[in-house]
């Protein structure tokens, strides 16, 4: 379990719902690490400035984290976290690694606005 | 007024959550302006086990434990934000973030801290995350049996290394140097480690790949020859530069940009003092952060004393 202020998605069913039933979603799956936290709080930060985004985040250890782990667009990585941004239930962008404010912000405007 | 405190402490590592703690405790009404994360670098550490007081403890957990500590004394704290511009040279200093919110006070406490120092090389960007990281422990796992490199001769280099050698078949250490500036322990336990080899007087200078890192060039510092050599992934862990470009030209700082404070932790502008990582000084841990905040803290709260005291004279003269 993640020990964040962020909605946490703990199984598969609960993951297709959240992307389905929300036009935008942004994931952070990673672990407490040093690489994760930094992009937990910027999303927490967020929440309240893009009311149309849904964040959450998904422990990358449990096995229903493979919903995000095989994703094609995370075939490549290799540092945490992964985060995924849906839109309408599809995969709009996906990063590797720590991101700070204005990486998250940019993608989030490109693709979701405000 | 709203946005004017006694002190806004620039930074909520341990030295700006430090000084938070002291000055709100002592009734000091102050801000902490954080562009980063609350933590800052104490975030970095999985586990720190020399803290005194403290057996065990993540730089996470510890970071929230200083976070609430100043909440509950009232200090305010806002995080993620960009300032904007500041004004530090006046009685009155004012801060403006996101260009729309200025705040204003008597004394301002620089606790910005510092990041990890990047390579600078070509690609480096681009394969962030794909083949480069920063952290063993947070992807050492994604190199289980693969071939590796760690960049760097210190002692963060070296040590991260030799944890690395679990995962990796095989790890190799570049360095620019023909020596290792990390203490002899760790240069020992490396130079044992069958799995490591070393290139020394080498720079990485570009990262190659498609959709993940393949392969980089190392140039050899003293004869300038280029090799490409094929492999999986690169940690790099040279060190921390401090982040005070905000305040170029403001304050004075040394040659490696570095906040130029004295034993009180006052920079050279009155009204202003620094502390922590971004200050000179030769060692940065967070036990040598928290006294600096405490300093600073100490110290502003008295100048902020003084100042209120000369208003109230004034005032009745």
């Amino acid at each position: 379990m993640l020990r964040t202020n962020l909605p946490h998605i703990e199984s598969q069913s609960e993951h297709s719902d959240l992307i389905n039933n929300n036009e935008n979603v942004m994931v952070c799956c990673g672990r407490m690490g040093p690489m994760c936290i930094p992009v937990y709080e910027i999303m927490e930060d967020l929440q309240s400035e893009y009311k149309n985004v849904k964040f959450a985040d998904m422990d990358f250890d449990i096995p229903d984290a493979k919903v995000i782990r095989s994703l094609p667009e995370c075939r490549t990585f290799q540092g945490l976290p992964f985060t995924i941004y849906y839109k309408n239930g599809k995969v709009v962008k996906a990063t590797s690694s720590i991101q700070s404010l204005e990486d998250v912000t940019a993608i989030l405007n490109e693709h979701f606005g405000k | 007024m709203d946005n004017h405190f006694d002190v806004i402490v620039i930074g909520a590592g341990a030295a700006g959550l430090t000084a938070g703690i002291y000055l709100s405790r002592a009734k000091v009404n102050t801000l902490i302006l954080n562009e980063g994360v609350v933590g800052g670098q104490m975030v970095l550490t999985h586990e720190i086990a020399n803290y005194p007081g403290v057996e065990n403890i993540s730089g996470y957990e510890l970071s929230r434990i200083m976070k609430t500590q100043a909440q509950k004394f009232g200090c305010t704290i806002k995080s993620n934000i960009k300032i904007t511009s500041l004004d530090l040279t006046d009685d009155l200093k004012k801060i403006t973030v996101n260009n729309k919110t200025t705040y204003t006070a008597h004394a301002v406490i620089i606790a910005t801290g510092g990041r990890s120092r990047m390579l600078g090389a070509i690609g480096e960007d681009v394969f962030k995350g794909k083949g480069i990281s920063y952290c063993a422990t947070c992807d050492g796992d994604f190199f289980q049996d693969k071939e590796i490199i760690v960049v760097g001769g210190g002692n963060s280099a070296l040590e991260e290394a030799v944890s690395l050698t679990k995962y990796a078949s095989k790890l190799t250490i570049v360095h620019q140097f023909d020596h290792f500036q990390a203490l002899e322990h760790y240069v020992d336990e490396a130079k044992k480690n069958e799995k490591i080899s070393f290139i020394m007087e080498s720079k990485i200078i570009e990262f190659i790949g498609d959709e993940k890192l393949e392969s980089v060039k190392i140039q050899n510092q003293a004869t300038q020859e280029i090799t490409e050599m094929k492999i999986d992934g690169v940690f790099i862990f040279i060190g921390y530069i401090p982040n005070t470009e905000l305040f170029e030209g403001i304050i004075e700082l040394n040659q490696w940009k570095e906040i130029i404070v004295d034993k009180d932790m006052k920079t050279n502008l009155s009204g202003v003092f620094a502390a922590g990582d971004s200050n000179q000084k030769k060692y940065r841990q967070v036990t040598t952060a928290v006294a600096d905040g405490t300093i600073a803290a100490l110290s502003a709260s008295e100048y902020v004393f003084n100042k209120k005291e000369l208003s109230e004279q004034a005032l009745a003269n």
